[in-house]
């Protein structure tokens, strides 16, 4: 035991793991935050949605050979989940299926693009470490940190200043709207929000990750706490403190950092669910 | 002045004409009920009124220090609000979000009006509970505590005993009745129940009349 926090002391000094710390914790903090809206508004697998559309972006951003596409992929990312999100409540096409035909369509797209055009002789890696996260988040250079961090600031001040208008918006739409609350301005926002998390979201965990880290971090918290406040906080206190778990464990052991935060956060989720149902606290 | 008139409205869909030619005034104190069969435009003439849809033809003003905004709205409940986690406190007092503007926070007033509203309908020993535990009525009357947050002249009720036992519809139903004859608050009420058009309201309006009449000369309704 000793020995292996000896390791883990010494992995410390190395750089590259503290940026991924920080950068963890972060993503893993601004996923929590819409976790109940989305979970609420059924549309839990928007994450995944939205992540393969930025595997698309991320593909074409390589073939076109964009020097910063990071930029580029959080721009067409915002924009399908206005799409998505935004356009629901007067599109045809809703919920599920707009999520499950613009991702698709991404991830169809983006593989086809990477395989006529290829980049690098590694193909399958590639696209392999776009889905899973693998060392990705290990890699990172002191630039995506800062940017990591800016858009983390933006997106907790964003959620602090319209929690409320987003309290009120996803718990009755109509009511809102018809009280005066621009209800669909705040929908936009809670997209553009959601799509830069997702962004952000897949340097840690893959792009087929990112919904646990949406989705179990909220679905924890809403089996023991009753009101939206402190489902929230404690959403966000358990999605960090997942995220540190996994990635230290990751690091140890040397299992892949996506997978293992992920199943800390499912583990998190089964003793929640248990302790709820003890306190007799779940419905 | 009236507090809400409507001259020669049209409501409907795209092109499905539901209703047209609706003239009249709605003015303070007063207790209108809506009946009709569903499907007749009931539902899309409230949220004609809310301004969370258009009408067809036809032009609605608001007046008598009413506006638009300042409307209280009792919807009909959604699945999503079944499972959402949130105490009376925070969807009372959400009832004021059209106030607050930019602001991203309740004042102090606000989170006292929340409270007193809540006093008002005798929840008040409930504010921290959770909302999806509690029963139909008790949820009506939280809906009803945020209605009024958004409002001090004017209820718009959709069907507001749906699903309750009949002791809970009884106590909704004296609750309104209170709202309308000691707060002076004026209300429209949707409703499919037959008694409280003919025990509370001061007016009522039969939607899908003209189809009713037409059913009965042809004779396939006997009367």
């Amino acid at each position: 035991m000793a020995d292996t926090w000896s390791k883990f002391i010494e992995y410390l000094q190395i750089p590259f793991v503290r940026y991924a710390l920080i950068v963890g914790v972060l993503i893993a903090l601004c996923a929590s935050l819409l976790g109940v809206t989305l979970v609420l508004k059924r549309f839990s697998f928007i994450g995944d949605g939205l992540s393969h559309v930025a595997f698309g972006a991320i593909s074409v951003a390589t073939v076109i050979g964009l020097s910063n596409d990071t930029l580029f992929t959080m721009g067409v990312t915002v924009l399908c989940a206005i799409l998505i999100l935004g356009g629901s409540r007067y599109t045809k096409i809703k919920g599920d299926a707009s999520v499950a035909m613009i991702s698709v369509s991404a991830l169809a797209m983006g593989y086809l693009l990477m395989n006529v055009f290829p980049t690098s002789g590694n193909v399958s890696g590639d696209v392999c470490s776009t889905l899973f996260g693998s060392a990705l988040i290990l890699t990172l250079s002191k630039e995506d940190v800062i940017l990591c961090i800016a858009v983390s600031v933006v997106v907790v001040l964003l959620f602090l200043f319209f929690y409320n208008k987003l309290f009120a918006v996803t718990f009755d739409g109509d009511f809102a709207r018809a009280t005066g609350t621009k209800a669909d301005i705040y929908n936009l926002i809670i997209a553009a929000i959601i799509a830069v998390i997702v962004v952000l979201a897949m340097n840690l965990v893959g792009s087929l990750l990112i919904s646990a880290l949406v989705v179990f971090p909220a679905m924890s918290a809403m089996r023991v706490f009753k009101s939206f406040r402190s489902v929230t906080i404690c959403s966000a206190v358990i999605s960090v403190l997942c995220a540190l778990t996994g990635m230290v464990i990751a690091i140890v052991a040397g299992t892949p950092v996506g997978s293992t935060i992920v199943v800390t956060d499912i583990a998190v989720f089964v003793i929640f669910s248990i302790a709820g149902k003890i306190t007799g606290r779940t419905v | 002045m009236a507090l809400l008139k409507c001259t020669d409205l049209t409501l409907g869909y795209e092109n499905i004409v539901l209703t047209e030619h609706l003239d009249f005034e709605v003015n303070a104190g007063e207790y209108w009920c809506i009946t009709g069969e569903n499907g007749t435009g009931k539902s899309t003439f409230m949220k004609t009124i809310l301004g969370l849809r258009k009408p067809l033809a036809g032009t609605i003003s608001y007046g008598d220090g009413l506006e638009k905004n300042k409307i209280g709205y009792l919807p009909q409940q959604t699945q999503l609000q079944k499972d959402f986690p949130a105490s009376v406190t925070e969807v009372v007092i959400s009832g004021f979000q059209g106030k607050t503007g930019l602001r991203p926070f309740y004042t102090k007033e606000e989170k006292a009006g929340a409270l007193k509203n809540m006093e008002r309908l005798g929840i008040e020993d409930l504010s921290k509970r959770c909302y999806r535990e509690l029963s139909g009525g008790q949820q009506q009357r939280v809906l009803l505590a945020r209605a009024l947050c958004a409002t001090g002249k004017i209820l718009l009720l959709d069907e507001p005993v749906t699903g309750l036992d009949p002791k809970a519809t009884e106590e909704l139903y004296e609750l309104i009745k209170k709202l309308n004859r000691e707060d002076k608050i004026t209300i429209i009420m949707i409703t499919h129940d037959v008694e409280a058009p003919r025990k509370y309201a001061t007016h009522v309006m039969n939607f899908g009349e003209k189809i009713t009449k037409e059913e009965i000369s042809s004779g396939r309704y006997m009367v």
